[in-house]
């Protein structure tokens, strides 16, 4: 007989970072590999499952960025102090860093999106000689919504990072506007062997990815990762299906080449 | 080996299947109907022959024998997990063509896509199934041009001629049940139809351009037509999508279950993420996507089609859309589209 891949495990909450009101980010207890941008089922019991990606990694642990806006996550936010979450997971493709090896990377970030992608950009902070460069746009919609405050100011030691807010007020920390009107204004050395990572909103990432193309990006060195409602994790209930793609199994990060003709 | 059986001959033999098996035939309720005074024809466990609706063709498949329209995944007790027992251990499916096709459909979702599914893999594991043959087509069926006419992969099959009953039986097991119950023994060949009155034009899933197809107007019309009540896809023998439940009782909050229960993307929610988001809010958009994903994604994924051609959908539809129609303006667009 198969696995069970829909019984849930234990784990338990060893700290929790909280960057906002309604945006916490769990340190759990997990023993396995994972990779940056694949998500895990979390779960409840008694309110149910939401995917949740992974927002990093270390010895013994996974880091879940939950926002408190449904039925499951407001539990959680009610009910976590030195308790333990049910997990299943981790699914999906994730990020492959060797795509990135070695080149000029931008990751732009909208909002919670910057969750799937800071393991990626950790890494690559931490390990600077890995890549020519990194670029980091991160932006939120006010200054009390940003994430990852204090991971912003470590990357800035080894990467060039625009944090940038909808409206507020700029300072030294911070910068005005959209994420799509500070793309142009980054240096590339050649546009046309940079990579791309894009995550955020729908539209967010449709007018950055078109920003980047302009800019003379080519396709198929971009890569997003979508969001999508998912009941299972492993490609049968069906909700998160696009064209012939099943976005928990096929992705959720996929290649601007797959991605441009994805419609829902 | 082919066997004729009086009526009483072959409820000895559904007598001794029941002894290890439920039986999951087609069956008629009567008045129960959507309109007055018209039956349902459904699915239900039998023991007899004459509990089998052999004529008609059902409005709702068999597939809730293999993936329940709610069914209970495990329970759980403060911490605690237990996993559910499976709704039977043996069962037999009485089908036609066209639905024993759908099961390879949902094999390929349920045991391909993806990591298996233990809860649908435990109920398929044990499962048989007797063809039943169709001599002439029903309304709205078209499965001779979706290819899924003729099948010979079965356990047996049963045909109903001048009040004698004809198997094929093709369990070696089984052979030596219905030898001592039979009349007479000859070659049978389940009956089946060629032609289907509607017919459908397949769009080429090689050459289609989706882009194109997915902006046109010509799911427009659905906008205001369909009302995202679901029962096409509750009725196809295709669809397996399904959404995931907690519930807890109301006597102990600290005990409940977790269920998957069938799911439409037709229906309001099917896409909705936390916060807000949702995506093909007009019924034209879901129409279209459900028309896909049955004669283009499906087999660009799989290689061959998702739609078995049973008609149900349009059997059921409270509004009268045809799904065949759909298909075929889809292939008359993508044609042009190809010219242009």
């Amino acid at each position: 007989m198969s696995l069970n891949e829909y019984v849930p495990f234990l784990s338990k909450i060893l700290s929790v970072q909280k960057h906002t009101d309604i945006e916490y980010t769990f340190r759990m207890a997990y023993e396995g590999s994972v990779n940056p941008g694949q998500f895990f089922e979390v779960s409840v019991p008694k309110f149910g499952e939401a995917p949740i990606s992974i927002c990093g990694y270390g010895d013994g642990y996974v880091e879940l960025t939950i926002r408190r806006v449904g039925k499951v996550t407001n539990e959680i936010f009610e009910h976590y102090e030195g308790d333990s979450l049910f997990l299943r997971g981790p699914y999906g493709n994730g990020f492959d860093l060797d795509e990135y090896r070695g080149k000029e990377l931008v990751v732009i970030a909208g909002g919670t999106g910057l969750a799937p992608v800071r393991g990626v950009i950790d890494y690559f902070a931490s390990n600077p000689d890995q890549v020519k460069n990194l670029k980091v746009i991160a932006g939120f919609k006010s200054p009390s919504d940003i994430l990852f405050f204090e991971d912003i100011a470590r990357w800035k030691k080894t990467s060039q990072v625009i944090l940038t807010v909808d409206c507020g007020e700029a300072d030294f920390e911070c910068h005005i506007g959209f994420v799509t009107e500070h793309i142009s204004k980054l240096k590339f050395a050649d546009e046309s062997n940079a990579v791309a990572i894009v995550v955020g909103p729908p539209a967010m990432m449709r007018f950055s990815t078109l920003e980047l193309l302009k800019m003379g990006f080519e396709e198929e060195n971009i890569w997003i990762s979508l969001e999508r409602r998912m009941c299972c994790g492993i490609g049968k209930c069906g909700h998160c299906k696009i064209n012939d793609v099943y976005v928990c199994v096929d992705g959720p990060v996929f290649n601007y080449t797959k991605a441009k003709n994805l419609i829902d | 080996m082919g066997y004729r059986l009086s009526k009483d001959g072959l409820n000895a033999v559904l007598a001794e299947f029941s002894r290890h098996y439920k039986l999951y035939a087609p069956h008629r309720f009567p008045y129960q109907g959507e309109h007055s005074d018209t039956d349902s024809i459904r699915y239900a466990e039998v023991k007899t022959v004459d509990e089998i609706e052999l004529g008609e063709k059902s409005s709702h498949t068999f597939k809730e024998a293999l993936i329940p329209i709610s069914e209970t995944l495990f329970f759980f007790t403060e911490d605690n997990i237990k996993e559910s027992d499976p709704v039977h251990t043996g069962a037999i499916i009485f089908l036609r063509s066209c639905d024993l096709h759908a099961v390879k459909r949902l094999d390929e979702i349920y045991l391909n896509n993806g990591a298996d599914d233990y809860y649908y893999k435990r109920l398929r594991n044990n499962v048989k199934f007797v063809l039943l043959g169709c001599s002439s087509p029903f309304e709205n069926c078209f499965c001779v041009d979706m290819g899924t006419n003729i099948i010979n992969e079965y356990d047996a099959s049963l045909d109903v001629r001048d009040g004698q009953y004809y198997v094929d039986c093709k369990a070696s097991d089984w052979n030596s049940l219905f030898q001592n119950h039979a009349e007479e023994i000859l070659d049978v060949v389940p009956s089946h139809v060629d032609k289907t009155p509607t017919r459908v034009s397949l769009p080429d899933t090689n050459t289609i351009d989706t882009v194109t197809v997915i902006k046109s107007s010509m799911w427009d019309e659905y906008d205001s037509r369909c009302i995202a009540c679901g029962r096409c896809n509750c009725s196809c023998p295709t669809c397996t999508c399904f959404t995931m439940q907690d519930i807890f009782y109301t006597d102990n909050g600290r005990v409940g279950e977790r269920r998957r229960v069938w799911a439409s993307c037709m229906v309001d929610k099917f896409t909705d993420v936390a916060g807000g988001g949702s995506y093909r809010n007009r019924y034209g958009e879901r129409m279209r996507f459900k028309v896909l994903h049955k004669v283009v994604d499906f087999k660009q994924r799989f290689g061959y089609q998702m739609c078995v051609g049973c008609g149900r959908c349009d059997d059921v539809c409270p509004e009268y859309i045809s799904f065949s129609h759909a298909v075929n303006k889809l292939s008359k667009l993508s044609k042009e589209g190809r010219k242009q």
